[in-house]
């Protein structure tokens, strides 16, 4: 079967800066895919080139058999590749209910449709209780989760999710990791960014690692982490983070 | 968050451009005379091959575009530090009008000599101002900051009008001699205002460029982090600045008294023309304010040659959208 | 969960623009008598109190609730006053008409101007800048239009006796009041209807923040431009009730920058982004004139120099603006509803 997401020879320059070089790789579907690698590394670039927030430089992208290369982020939202920002953006004013009828208002023109969609989402990620807060009043760990909310309430095939465990303390992620899980469980392809090994670990099918906008390696979490390759990239910044 | 042009300050802001970006800005500037010239050919073709009313236009123009570049300049400079749009920069211009007028007709003094009234009252009131009311509002979203300056603008336009009402008053000097320049007329208060609004502009250059206070203000404007904590008082320097801008304005006003009917209003024409001089320029970036007041007067000139039935403002709005829309850091900016 | 946030959430659960369609209806009913009430001279007010209102909803919508500053709103004002008297005094066509006509030239403008705008990707003050820019260059060019009578203006024809039709009644008519009424809530109700339809609510997503609204597909030009019509026509309706009551428009009273400058400052005085902030605005502002006025031709002994001038509403304004800018950035009617949410 051809693949689901196919990422070729994709590559990004900031004025003379290589972001992201030549990377390739391809995606199931249904596949869990986690990206890691040091900081700087170009995994939010990665993402920001595939969802169409920054055009790329070189390479192309195919999801579900379109190439979506010069996509804007805006059409390939509305397709069904939606992307999570490693930054909280909530819409402030707004309350937690409004903002996912928001996302659910992209692909339900009825707002009672909508309203109905969003408030099922907010049951499922557990910020049901939110619902009429205003978002910015917000807690860290529920802004996160409202990110992902929002994400999901636009019914997405495939879900770019950046750092979604990143502010989080160590108690805080478990219930997080095992709300990714149900939603890789409904069929939804998950490309997720994150730092927080136990997480990649549990959930991916399959690593790839990035290191200075290369790919350096990709393969099962065990394949990844015994990797000589990795495991230098990594140790490399904490040897010269000892040495300074 | 997506960028807010108006937020791309540059590294060197005031001084003189890096080495690669002067090839550029070299570059720029010729593109700029170049399309200057194209206008002026076309002007001349427009009106039936008349050199002579040409002339007039440029000589015109440039002489009043040396009053629109003292004006921007403060105007310029105000946003390069505060980061503050001041629309009230045209209702200080007629603050400076009124006070020559009220010193010259009632001790009767040369309009040019009470500049030594003006340049200071304006300063002071400026530094009134900046204290007072917009260091309250430092950080706050640029509109109601624009908003604060314009109600700033009101209140000032219509004190004096209240003062003095909305009769029109004229202060003159007592000679007015008409200069030959390649054919065309120059008054010599025109002249004047000329050469004094360039004098003023290139001291207050020198001062920026040479002295201490001059280069805190261009630290403070490149990096209020970086400058508070090499020990300069950012406030005052937020102070000064707005002073000078304000004096800026006031000096203007004063020149342009021998040739300028003093209205409460006046002021307004000033404050358009300064706007698209600092947007040509770029925001903040001085020696774009100089340049970019000359291309407005010529523009207001040529557009009265080009729509002759229409205000000679028309010329200066079709110029501000192009900029706008195709360059709105203005044409000194080293990034696009 | 504490008590007290559980009291907001009741508050907000309670969807809000039921409360407002609710508010309009009675607010609707206790003003209707008001003209019996009444003498001339408040009636006058009253009616300009209607205009700036309708003017600053219009406003309101692209700029309050959609954050997209306009500074040259006068241009929708404009171009609904002219479409009318044009029409009328050219071509014998009723106002109502011109308000049609008006509407859908304003929204039009807005669009062109608004599409310019976004595509030279203009933000922030640029893009009011811009928008100051094309108001003043319409202003110059109806100026110096001998079609469109430039620099006179026009004068609405006038008629003997009421025409609710003609929109013209005798001088100090109730009806003049009840027609701004009904204009002015319509026009609430359009930004009651709006602001909580699907258009409005990617309105304000798109303020709140841009990308993120578009990184969950919504078309982010397309409802900005939606914002910007619907703004444009509502200052069209200003416009058009204005030329009726005044039966005078000339390119100053139609685009110039006192127009758009009036069309910010009742919203901001009331409250950017709230539904009634225009009105409450507009009820403290439109009375300041008259009230300077009649101080003036009496001032008291003490500033007997004043007496005549002109001037001292502006300041009052003006200080207004200031006072609300820096104290009160909400507005009258956003500060009071911002705290009593929050209790």
């Amino acid at each position: 079967m051809s693949q689901f997401i196919e990422v070729e020879k994709l590559s990004k320059h900031f004025r003379g800066l290589a972001a992201l070089s030549n990377v390739s790789f391809s995606v199931d579907r249904g596949e869990v895919l986690g990206i890691i690698g040091p900081n700087g590394a170009g995994k939010t670039t990665l993402f920001n080139c595939i969802a169409g927030t920054l055009p790329a430089s070189a390479g192309t992208v195919e999801f579900d058999g379109t190439n979506v290369t010069s996509w804007s982020d805006i059409k390939l939202a509305n397709f069904g590749l939606v992307r999570t920002f490693q930054l909280m953006r909530p819409f402030g004013s707004m309350t937690v209910l409004e903002n996912v009828t928001v996302a659910a208002l992209v692909r339900h023109k009825d707002f009672k449709e909508a309203s109905a969609i969003a408030g099922k989402v907010l049951v499922q990620v557990g910020l049901d209780h939110y619902s009429y807060r205003r978002s910015r009043d917000l807690p860290t760990a529920a802004l996160k989760r409202l990110e992902l909310a929002r994400a999901l309430a636009l019914e997405p095939k495939a879900l770019l999710l950046d750092e979604v465990l990143a502010g989080l303390v160590p108690a805080e992620r478990q219930p997080v990791i095992d709300l990714l899980k149900l939603i890789r469980d409904q069929g939804t392809t998950l490309l997720f960014v994150e730092h927080v090994m136990q997480a990649v670990m549990q959930l991916s099918d399959r690593v790839l690692v990035l290191n200075h906008g290369e790919k350096l390696a990709l393969g099962t979490p065990a394949q990844v982490s015994s990797n000589p390759e990795v495991i230098e990239a990594y140790l490399g910044d904490e040897v010269t983070d000892a040495r300074a | 968050m997506s960028a807010n042009q108006m937020d791309a300050v540059d590294a060197d802001v005031f001084g003189a451009p890096a080495a690669n970006d002067r090839a550029l800005l070299i570059r720029r500037i010729l593109i700029t005379i170049g399309i200057t010239a194209l206008v002026i050919v076309l002007a001349y073709w427009r009106t039936g091959g008349s050199e002579l009313v040409v002339t007039q236009a440029i000589v015109t123009g440039l002489l009043v575009g040396g009053v629109y570049s003292l004006i921007a300049l403060g105007l310029t400079l105000i946003f390069g530090v505060l980061h503050i749009i001041n629309f009230a920069q045209g209702a200080l211009v007629t603050m400076g009008m009124y006070a020559t007028y009220v010193i010259s007709s009632n001790l009767g003094w040369n309009p040019y000599l009470t500049l030594v009234v003006s340049i200071p009252l304006l300063f002071a009131f400026g530094a009134l101002v900046q204290t007072l009311i917009i260091n309250r509002s430092m950080g706050e979203a640029h509109e109601n900051q624009l908003l604060l300056t314009l109600a700033l603008g009101l209140l000032i336009e219509n004190t004096l009008l209240l003062v003095f009402g909305g009769n029109p008053l004229s202060v003159r000097t007592s000679t007015e001699t008409v200069y030959n320049i390649f054919g065309a007329v120059a008054t010599q208060s025109r002249l004047i205002a000329f050469f004094g609004a360039a004098f003023l502009a290139v001291l207050l250059f020198t001062m920026l460029q040479r002295t201490g206070v001059g280069t805190a203000i261009r630290a403070v404007a490149a990096n209020p982090t970086g400058a508070k904590l090499v020990g300069i008082n950012v406030k005052r320097i937020y102070m000064i600045t707005f002073a000078l801008g304000a004096a800026c304005a006031g000096a203007a006003g004063t020149l342009v008294v021998p040739f300028v009917s003093i209205q409460p209003i006046a002021g307004e024409v000033f404050n358009i023309t300064a706007f698209v001089v600092v947007v040509l320029g770029g925001l903040g970036k001085v020696v774009g304010a100089m340049f970019g007041g000359l291309i407005v007067g010529l523009a207001e000139q040529f557009g009265g040659i080009f729509f002759p039935d229409q205000s000679n403002l028309l010329g200066v709005f079709i110029v501000f959208i192009l900029i706008l829309f195709l360059r709105p850091q203005g044409l000194f900016a080293s990034t696009s | 969960m504490s008590s007290s946030t559980a009291l907001v959430d009741v508050a907000r659960r309670r969807t809000w623009p039921d409360r407002n369609l609710i508010a309009l209806v009675i607010g609707i009913l206790i003003l209707i008598p008001f003209p019996l009430f009444t003498g001339a001279s408040q009636d006058a007010i009253a009616i300009r109190v209607i205009i700036v209102a309708i003017l600053g909803i219009s406003w309101n919508i692209m700029s309050g609730y959609g954050g997209m500053f306009s500074f040259g709103h006068a241009a929708y004002f404009g171009i609904g006053a002219y479409s009318c008297a044009v029409m009328l005094v050219n071509f014998d066509i009723a106002p109502w008409l011109g308000m049609i006509v008006g509407m859908g030239l304003a929204a039009l403008f807005g669009v062109f101007i608004g599409y310019l705008s976004f595509r030279y990707k203009l933000k922030g003050t640029y893009f009011a800048l811009a928008t100051f820019a094309f108001a003043e260059m319409l202003r110059i060019i109806v100026m110096s239009a001998p079609a469109l009578n430039a620099g006179i203006g026009y004068h609405i024809p006038l008629i003997t006796d009421s025409s609710w039709w003609l929109m013209q009644f005798p001088p100090g008519s109730p009806n003049y009041f009840w027609l701004g009424l009904i204009l002015l809530s319509a026009c609430v109700l359009i930004s009651i209807l709006f602001i909580r339809s699907r258009a409005g609510q990617f309105l304000i997503a798109i303020r709140e923040d841009e990308t993120a609204a578009s990184s969950l597909g919504v078309p982010v030009l397309r409802f900005k431009l939606i914002a910007i019509a619907v703004s444009g026509a509502i200052g069209a309706v200003a416009g058009v009730f204005y030329t009726q009551y005044y039966l005078f428009i000339d390119p100053d009273l139609a685009f110039g920058a006192s127009r758009s400058i009036e069309a910010i400052l009742a919203p901001v005085v009331g409250g950017v982004g709230t539904i009634w902030g225009p009105i409450v605005g507009s009820t403290v502002l439109a009375p300041l004139t008259d009230i300077t006025a009649a101080f003036l031709r009496n001032p008291p002994v003490l500033l007997a120099f004043l007496e005549g001038r002109s001037g001292l509403d502006v300041m009052l304004y003006a200080i207004l603006i200031i006072v609300m800018i820096l104290f009160l950035p909400r507005g009258i009617f956003g500060t009071i509803k911002e705290k009593v949410s929050r209790k």
